[in-house]
């Protein structure tokens, strides 16, 4: 996908001045309430108008002030998941589903809805009226209702934060699988981080109506200190576990990891807050830390009192976060050899 | 004994043909002015509504008059109807354009609020679904006010039913032509001995209005149901 955005909006006292390109498959656009998300995805969407500038998707000009174009949002093929899922309440989940792929071109119609409906759990779903639907449910069938319009662009606002923290994960293997198989571009807006790990490769960072910065998600992530109060959390990626003892033992590329809680899913995904690791400068023989792992310090940087380093661990990369006290006392610096403590308790289970 | 004359059937039928013709005709028009209050953007929004709204609480009769004055044969609209032969004054058209009048402001109140309800989130999702304007309006909005638009309805069809002070001075009280149930029983009351007929024809008033009331309830119920 490419597209090229330069738009300038007033909306009461706030200015939108945005001017920026992407290529991609999964961009984030990352940043506080009330930085102009979604101003900027009204925008996109044909929903709002811009005082100028110009909208390019590929090579489809969406709106152009000096040309006088602006496509109306039917005519845009850009799809929208709102935040709520805005069923029509009343359709069937069916009618629902289907009410965009109607008003689709044969010739644009690429998925099958059947495919879609299965992929994305709802396949049992269909005959029942919304009101009954969960909320986890109602933003698949939002999402399989914007999917087969088979847009060239999706736009996610804040998608997930509707649902409550339980079932807000529970749906990202979905998405990830949907957006995989289908192939669409997506634009997802979110101000957490951790949902943007999950779901973006890249992110456009956007405060107070402009484009800070265009960065790799994970390098964002890696050198943010401010956003969310837990500071770094890893992610770590696992297959099904078998059990140890009475732990969980799941396979972390070359390595072993010991968990206290099971996983029979063929994909796990825990996060490990950086501050959970204690680092050792020689092998302690005995500690009650279930998991020791020998690793090579790739690099080290501060911001105030806090520090973070870079573990190389075997072919994974972990990241820790000590105090620079500790740093100077263990002699930490990029290529000394270290031991990394973690507990089995900390992993903590998104899905 | 309550027997129905000819005169009270006629009477009977004339005001369901009207108030079933004003409503009919007003509802298309009063969901565009309904949609225009509750999603437009027009300059001078209040002053029409003020306009829209004012034969609520003027007396019937005021707008009667007024109408008379308009569609009179030196009023601006009858002037211009005249070329066309066509009547107003005194006529059946002249008793529904006075229901109609009356009516209106009931019909557009009720819907627009009903319009008002809609979260417009559904609007800008069907937009993006796909569907142009004219589609989000017949697939969306109309539906999700259809409640709204058909208590508007009943109200304007029961108040054209009631209507009186407005028709009688633009239509008239000629039994058979524009006479309906409220004329009807405006005359058998000021003719003595015709307060036994009188009251028959408020049984009636009171039974058609009942049934409306009825009739009404059970859609909205089953609308609800969907």
């Amino acid at each position: 996908m490419q597209l090229d955005v330069k738009l300038k909006k007033m909306i009461g006292g706030f200015q939108l001045d945005v001017d920026f390109s992407l290529a991609g498959q999964r961009i984030g656009i990352f940043g506080p309430s009330g930085s102009g998300k979604s101003t900027l995805m009204n925008l996109l969407a044909g929903l709002t108008s811009a005082d100028s500038g110009h909208i390019r998707l590929e090579d489809t000009i969406l709106f152009d002030s000096s040309q006088k174009i602006n496509l109306m949002p039917e005519k845009r093929r850009i799809g929208v998941v709102f935040q709520h899922a805005h069923l029509f309440p009343h359709m069937s989940v069916r009618n629902n589903v289907l009410y965009g792929w109607k008003r689709t071109r044969p010739e644009n119609r690429r998925i099958d809805p059947e495919l879609l409906f299965e992929v994305l759990g709802i396949s049992p779903l269909l005959e029942r009226g919304v009101i009954s639907l969960s909320g986890g449910e109602r933003q698949r069938v939002a999402l399989a209702r914007t999917m087969l319009t088979c847009p060239r662009l999706i736009l996610m606002d804040e998608p997930l934060s509707g649902l409550d923290e339980n079932l807000k994960f529970q749906i990202i293997p979905y998405l990830n699988r949907v957006f995989t198989e289908f192939q669409i571009p997506l634009l997802f807006i979110s101000h957490s981080m951790l949902e943007m790990r999950l779901m973006t490769e890249e992110v456009l960072v956007v405060e107070k109506g402009s484009v800070k910065q265009k960065v790799a998600t994970e390098e964002l992530a890696r050198s943010s200190w401010n956003y969310g109060r837990q500071g770094y959390v890893n992610l770590l990626k696992f297959g099904p576990s078998t059990p140890h003892h009475d732990l969980y033992m799941y396979q972390w590329g070359n390595t072993n990891l010991i968990l206290t809680e099971s996983g029979e899913k063929e994909e796990n995904l825990y996060e490990l807050d950086a501050r959970e690791i204690i680092l050792f400068k020689r092998h302690p023989e005995a500690t009650s830390a279930r998991n020791l792992l020998t690793c090579r310090v790739r690099q080290v940087y501060m911001s105030g009192n806090r520090a973070r380093v870079e573990l190389v661990c075997g072919e994974n990369l972990l990241i820790a976060q000590i105090v620079p006290e500790s740093v100077r006392e263990l002699q930490i610096e990029q290529g000394s050899e270290i031991i990394a403590a973690i507990k089995a308790s900390v992993f903590k289970k998104i899905f | 004994m309550m027997t129905l004359s000819p005169q009270d059937i006629q009477a009977i039928v004339l005001s369901l043909k009207v108030a079933t013709t004003a409503t009919i005709i007003s509802t298309p028009l009063g969901i565009g002015v309904a949609y225009l209050f509750a999603f437009g953007r027009l300059p001078g929004k209040s002053i029409i509504e003020g306009i829209i709204n004012l034969p609520l609480v003027l007396p019937p009769v005021v707008v009667g008059y007024l109408l008379l004055l308009t569609f009179g044969r030196n009023g601006v609209l009858g002037h211009f109807l005249d070329v066309f032969h066509v009547r107003v004054i005194f006529t059946l058209t002249g008793a529904v354009i006075a229901s109609a009048v009356v009516g209106f402001p009931l019909l557009v109140r009720s819907i627009r609020l009903g319009m008002e309800a809609i979260d417009p989130a559904f609007i800008k999702v069907s937009r993006t679904l796909g569907a142009g304007w004219w589609d989000s309006l017949l697939t969306i909005i109309l539906p999700l006010s259809a409640r709204a638009i058909f208590a508007g309805m009943t109200l304007m069809f029961a108040r054209s039913l009631g209507e009186f002070g407005a028709t009688v001075i633009l239509a008239g009280n000629i039994p058979g032509v524009t006479q309906t149930i409220p004329l009807a029983i405006y005359e058998y009351t000021s003719t003595p001995g015709g307060d036994q007929m009188a009251l028959t024809l408020c049984l009636v008033s009171i039974l058609l209005s009942f049934t409306v009331l009825l009739v009404s309830e059970a859609a909205t119920r089953t609308l609800r149901r969907r």
